[in-house]
């Protein structure tokens, strides 16, 4: 398995596209060096980019043959990618998510607590008491796949997915973690809600989280999911951040 | 000016080139299914800045204008009708208010495209009036037509007298597909023989296929070590192929992301084939490079 972060593959995705793909792991340093050269591109003001993609373990660059060549494209990703990961900017937000964990915000918590023999303070504690990682963005808009779920409480998914989980919902699912942004089926355990809309179209920033921001649950009570969940409504609730 | 639909069909959205720059929040991005029948029916009708038309699927539906609009239909050959007398395709016409548009079954293809000089005028979401039927968003009310929905037709200058020599040639749509294609950024995980089958087999379209992907059945394609990888980006075209060996070209609707090792990638120049591809369809995949299907755009 390739362990040097800084080995890049570079292959054609159609005739309108490239990726630069770093391996096939999820790995913390690999996607570093995804968002890295993510931000490099960006910064770079290649002319003929139109859109970055940035996954797990590979970034996806859509460009203009009319304005730029693949081979000439390729040669420049290759320059990016080989610089140091130093370059990597310290905008590393940690998001603070309220969480209300369990009863019918959380359904599943007592299959959970059964399960890891964990009981349920202990798992809100653990659950809440890591800063996860986001490594990308994508099954629905504003899905963030987070990595650093503790294994004490991973969790195979239903068996069966429920047919409609709420937006909002947090769930566990074998050793990942996240968040519904909209209504949707879905196999996940549900531990807890957050009143935060992670996705929503009206808003000048459609989506929360983007890929290498860090998600920290807080637990609140049902009076507060309650709270702020009309002020989410009525716009005027900003999520903490940390930077 | 409006549009009043009496029926809608069996899928009708309204889309454009589709909702770009948001992959990486994980936003599909929709838009038309056959970027070439959709830019000759704006072509037709004069409007020249990407307007919304409807995009009708196996079976047109019935429409009737609420005010007097100059239209166009490109596509599959639905038998279009205008007060039931055969109505032109692939060129503009006008169409008064009162008068009833039919489009029946389609006899060749899979997709029409129905375009009003001046657009379908829904609100933009996100920088597209493309319909995503997933995320309930954009196009009409976030989903396909129903019978009772009024269109709203955006205002255009253009008249028909300055448009009548406007026309476009036919589609031809073979029931044996040739689609090229470039070599996929997951094709090492093929083995020789399963590269072999994947260009040199036929493969046929199934009944499950949609907006969001062209699935394929045939011999399966060997891969060396399953096709499941973690997951990373997919464009329009990317062709996954499934643990049975099955492809799976991916298409409008597509997710983002994808977990499946992917093939090829159809060239941007054969993507209406699979857009009009219909269930039972044979299709073939040849293999060109980069350079040679950048010279098609």
């Amino acid at each position: 398995m390739e362990q040097n972060s800084g080995k890049v593959r570079i292959l054609p995705a159609g005739d309108q596209a490239l990726v630069a793909e770093f391996g096939d792991q999820i790995d913390l340093a690999m996607n570093d060096s995804v968002q890295a050269l993510t931000e490099r591109v960006r910064e770079s003001g290649l002319a003929g980019i139109t859109e970055l993609v940035p996954t797990f373990r590979s970034l996806l660059i859509y460009y203009q043959p009319s304005v730029i060549g693949y081979d000439a494209l390729k040669e420049k990703i290759q320059l990016l990618a080989e610089c140091p990961d130093t370059a990597i900017s310290a905008q590393r937000r940690i998001l603070k998510i309220p969480c209300c964990y369990g009863s019918h915000f959380g359904p599943d918590l007592a299959d959970l607590e059964r399960y890891t023999g964990i009981d349920r303070d202990e798992i809100i504690r653990i659950h809440s008491g890591t800063d996860y990682r986001v490594y990308m963005l994508g099954f629905l808009p504003g899905f963030a796949y987070l990595g650093g779920l503790d294994e004490r409480i991973a969790m195979p998914r239903l068996s069966t997915p429920r047919l409609k989980i709420p937006k909002g919902a947090v769930g566990i699912g074998g050793n990942q973690t996240g968040v519904y942004p909209l209504e949707s089926p879905g196999g996940w355990r549900l531990i807890g809600s957050t009143p935060l809309d992670f996705y929503n179209p009206d808003r000048k920033e459609p989506v929360l989280c983007r890929a290498g921001d860090r998600i920290r649950f807080i637990p609140i009570t049902s009076a507060d999911y309650y709270d702020i969940k009309r002020m989410v409504t009525q716009g005027s609730y900003h999520p903490e951040m940390e930077i | 000016m409006a549009i009043y639909v009496v029926n809608p069909g069996a899928l009708t959205t309204v889309q454009d080139l589709g909702r770009t720059g948001y992959q990486a929040l994980g936003m599909p991005c929709s838009g038309v299914m056959d970027p070439n029948a959709w830019s000759a029916a704006n072509e037709l009708v004069g409007n020249k800045n990407g307007e919304a038309a409807l995009e009708l699927t196996l079976f047109g539906g019935i429409y009737e204008m609420k005010e007097e609009a100059i239209l166009a239909i490109t596509g599959a050959d639905m038998a279009p009708t205008l007060d039931g007398a055969p109505c032109p395709m692939n060129r503009p016409f006008s169409a008064k208010k009162g008068q009833t548009l039919m489009l029946g079954c389609a006899v060749s293809g899979c997709r029409a495209y129905l375009a009003a000089a001046g657009g379908i005028d829904v609100p933009e979401v996100l920088g597209s009036r493309s319909t995503n039927l997933k995320c309930a968003l954009g196009g009409y009310r976030g989903r396909a037509l129903l019978s009772g929905d009024l269109l709203p037709i955006g205002s255009s200058a253009v008249r028909l007298a300055d448009i009548s020599d406007h026309a476009a040639a036919a589609a031809l749509y073979p029931d044996d597909i040739s689609v090229r294609v470039i070599g996929g950024p997951q094709e090492d995980a093929f083995t020789a023989e399963g590269l072999h089958t994947f260009y040199s087999d036929r493969f046929t379209v199934s009944q499950e296929s949609d907006r969001m992907g062209c699935r394929l059945t045939g011999p399966p394609v060997e891969s060396k070590n399953g096709t499941d990888i973690i997951s990373d980006a997919v464009v329009f075209g990317s062709i996954q192929v499934t643990p049975a060996g099955n492809p799976i070209v991916l298409l409008a609707d597509r997710q983002t992301t994808g977990g499946y090792a992917k093939i090829a990638t159809v060239c941007t120049a054969d993507l209406w084939k699979l857009a009009q591809a219909r269930p039972g369809n044979t299709v073939h995949f040849q293999k060109i490079t980069v350079a040679e299907a950048q010279q098609l755009l």
